[in-house]
């Protein structure tokens, strides 16, 4: 009996796909649990708006998207993209959102001819020695967010800044992308425990060092705990805070209240960026899912954009990658940030904006205040031998 | 020096937070024999319904009402489920069955309320900075936090000293099964107990909400130095939890304020720096090994058959 009905349900299966014309299949690779989740979710869900606005098509091709939780974790990436890579048979990837799950997966997946094509993760090294023809950057380089704000922050006259991140590697390196951009003095560099919840006592040294600005690194929770404890100190009034978007999309926002009004931020996107094709984002956006898109969900709707607009042109045929990449590298396809292209890392040359956060009737948000960098090159495209 | 007072504060004030969390740990820990990782979710709860019933009626003081009696009546529901049936298993057992209960109440609280992190605010009345000497100003909402946790440390003192209560507990603590022959009713007692650190758990939660983001997980990263506190004081004994909770408090405080710049007189900045950070991660467990290699049972022993 068993075996029948295995059959039965094989017959099913193969019927079924026979009948859509073997989609293109997608596998998403990114962290749904935990409590970065919502991250994946954004990027998930930007990603699926564009299909689904192309009635289950991009680029009028058949697509199947394959979602799998990484719960940001390197190895239990390793094993989706195996599975991916041989089960079902996957030629293009994306999704990853922590550097060190993308570290894990990105540098063999390309190797073994899989297109991955980056929503959020932007480590320096795939931007620069481990760069490689089949991996697109379609967010950013890591250090870019923290770049623009060194550049906006010297501009605005700033000479005495403190900075602060948490003491593992990409703490460091976004606080060598700010020292990068940021001419100013030093007052001081604090490297912080990963996860902490208290800053009472940095808070207080900062004080006492009496920096003129404070530029800040701390995703998600312990951003959240610094901006509520920065404020109370009373210093949100006295000494401005900066830092680069990660802090301050509305989830987060929602969750701090009053005590981020007025922190200035760097990010190559807002919800307000007055083009077209975000208008249409946004506006689909929260029609489909009730929320206003975050950073994350742009860059899920730019890539799937990205790719619809190289599946047209070579009608869904991924058998000459050479042919697919080259459309890919084109990036033929209005992004919801403006302007948009692809340096010789294939990582994106594109405009970084300083927003601020303010206070609307729906709540809390960003407001861009003005553009910082055009055509803005990552550091690490000269130590890419590509091109 | 005035720096160096307001960081002695601000080490306090984590201190007493760290205390209000041991206290119920050391209390399972020792009178019961259980080792319970779950203990940091009942923080998690006690923040959430807090930060939800505050949200909800714009009133902190409301928040706290209902958030104390959730957390202990959350935890007496998990002695009676759960632990009840593991105490004469062993340690490991234990430790798996409460790291489950970790997952399952860090999953339950994203069900309930999503994966955002909650808001939750400085009730109005507590909002402010107060001048306590001459240009030192410091947070009222700190001040109360340390306020609390020493009445609260009062409290205890004279629940397990002057009540009879108290008395069956330590009883409880020494000799449990002379304690059961002589009529006392054990398992409400440990349910009981375990009410008990539950609350407090949950109080340090409500307490913690309008400082820290109220997000799930947010129990784990404290149960560690909860561990470490309850450790060093002595397993089993309020006192050590007082005395340990305070020391960890103000080395970890005082070692991530001042080792920085102390290595900055000594090393180049560069060094100094990623040294200086290292150091003042390590140094409660540092002190930790110290206490132990000079008192293996804790600062403050307890007898236990």
């Amino acid at each position: 009996m068993k075996r029948y009905l295995s059959a039965f349900v094989a017959i099913l299966l193969l019927s079924g796909q026979a009948l859509a014309g073997e989609p293109v299949k997608i596998g998403m690779i990114t962290t749904l649990s935990t409590k970065a989740g919502y991250l994946g979710e954004d990027i998930r869900d930007g990603f699926q708006l564009a299909i689904n606005q192309e009635g289950g098509t991009l680029g009028g091709v058949a697509v199947e998207l394959l979602v799998e939780d990484d719960s940001a974790k390197p190895e239990k990436g390793k094993q989706i993209a195996e599975r991916f890579a041989v089960k079902d048979g996957v030629k293009i990837m994306t999704g990853i959102v922590f550097s060190n799950v993308a570290m894990a997966v990105v540098p063999k997946v390309v190797r073994d001819g899989t297109i991955y094509l980056s929503a959020n993760a932007g480590p320096s090294k795939l931007a620069g020695s481990l760069c490689h023809p089949n991996y697109f950057s379609v967010a950013y380089q890591n250090d870019n967010l923290d770049e623009v704000v060194g550049r906006y922050v010297s501009d605005a006259g700033y000479k005495n800044v403190y900075l602060l991140a948490p003491n593992y590697p990409a703490g460091k390196d976004h606080l060598a992308g700010f020292k990068r951009f940021y001419q100013g003095e030093l007052a001081g560099e604090v490297y912080t425990r990963l996860d902490q919840s208290d800053y009472a006592a940095e808070i207080a040294s900062l004080r006492a060092a009496g920096p003129d600005a404070v530029f800040f690194f701390l995703p998600g929770g312990m951003g959240i705990n610094f901006l509520k404890q920065y404020a109370q100190a009373g210093l949100q009034d006295s000494i401005p805070l900066f830092g680069p978007a990660f802090s301050f999309d509305e989830r987060i926002l929602a969750a701090v209240g009053e005590a981020a009004l007025g922190v200035k931020n760097g990010s190559q996107w807002s919800h307000d960026l007055d083009n077209p094709a975000n208008r249409q984002f946004v506006e689909a956006y929260r029609q489909a899912y009730g929320r206003t898109p975050t950073l994350y969900a742009s860059q899920g709707y730019d890539t799937a954009r990205l790719l619809a607009s190289a599946l047209k042109t070579t009608g869904g045929e991924l058998g000459d990658l050479e042919a697919f990449r080259k459309e890919l590298q084109r990036a033929d396809f209005e992004s919801v940030r403006g302007n948009f292209r692809f340096g010789n890392n294939q990582h994106p040359v594109q405009d970084f904006y300083i927003r601020e956060v303010i206070k609307t009737a729906d709540g809390y948000t960003n407001k861009t205040l003005q553009k910082v960098f055009t055509d803005h090159v990552d550091a690490y495209a000269g130590e890419c031998t590509m091109k | 020096m005035l720096l160096l007072f307001e960081q002695f504060l601000n080490g306090l004030q984590f201190g007493i937070t760290l205390f209000l969390l041991s206290a119920g740990l050391t209390l399972v820990f020792g009178i019961m024999q259980v080792i319970n990782l779950a203990h940091g979710s009942f923080y998690m709860i006690g923040a959430y319904v807090g930060a939800a019933v505050t949200a909800a009626t714009g009133s902190f003081l409301l928040g706290l009402l209902a958030a104390l009696p959730a957390a202990g009546l959350f935890g007496m529901a998990v002695e009676w489920l759960v632990l009840r049936h593991l105490y004469q298993r062993d340690h490991l057992d234990q430790v798996l069955a409460t790291f489950g209960l970790i997952m399952f109440c860090n999953e339950l609280v994203r069900i309930i309320w999503g994966r955002q992190p909650l808001f939750m605010d400085v009730p109005p009345w507590l909002a402010g900075n107060v001048e306590i000497v001459d240009g030192l100003l410091y947070p009222v909402y700190r001040l109360a936090v340390i306020a609390t946790g020493l009445a609260v440390a009062l409290l205890l003192w004279f629940l397990f000293t002057r009540t009879r209560l108290g008395m069956q507990i330590r009883a409880g603590a020494s000799n449990r099964e002379m304690v059961a022959a002589l009529g006392v009713d054990i398992s409400l007692l440990y349910t009981l107990v375990f009410g008990l650190g539950a609350l407090l758990a949950g109080l340090a939660g409500v307490m913690a909400g309008p400082i820290l983001a109220v997000e799930s997980g947010m129990g784990e990263s404290i149960l560690i130095l909860t561990f470490v506190v309850i450790v060093i004081g002595g397993i089993g004994s309020i006192k050590g939890a007082v005395i340990g909770a305070l020391l960890v408090g103000l080395v970890d405080t005082l070692g991530r304020a001042f080792l920085p710049v102390l290595f900055r007189l000594l090393f180049a900045s560069a060094t100094a720096d990623a040294a200086a950070a290292s150091l003042s991660s390590m140094a409660i467990y540092i002190l930790m090994a110290t206490v132990l290699i000079w008192r293996p049972r804790g600062l403050c022993p307890v007898q236990s058959a």
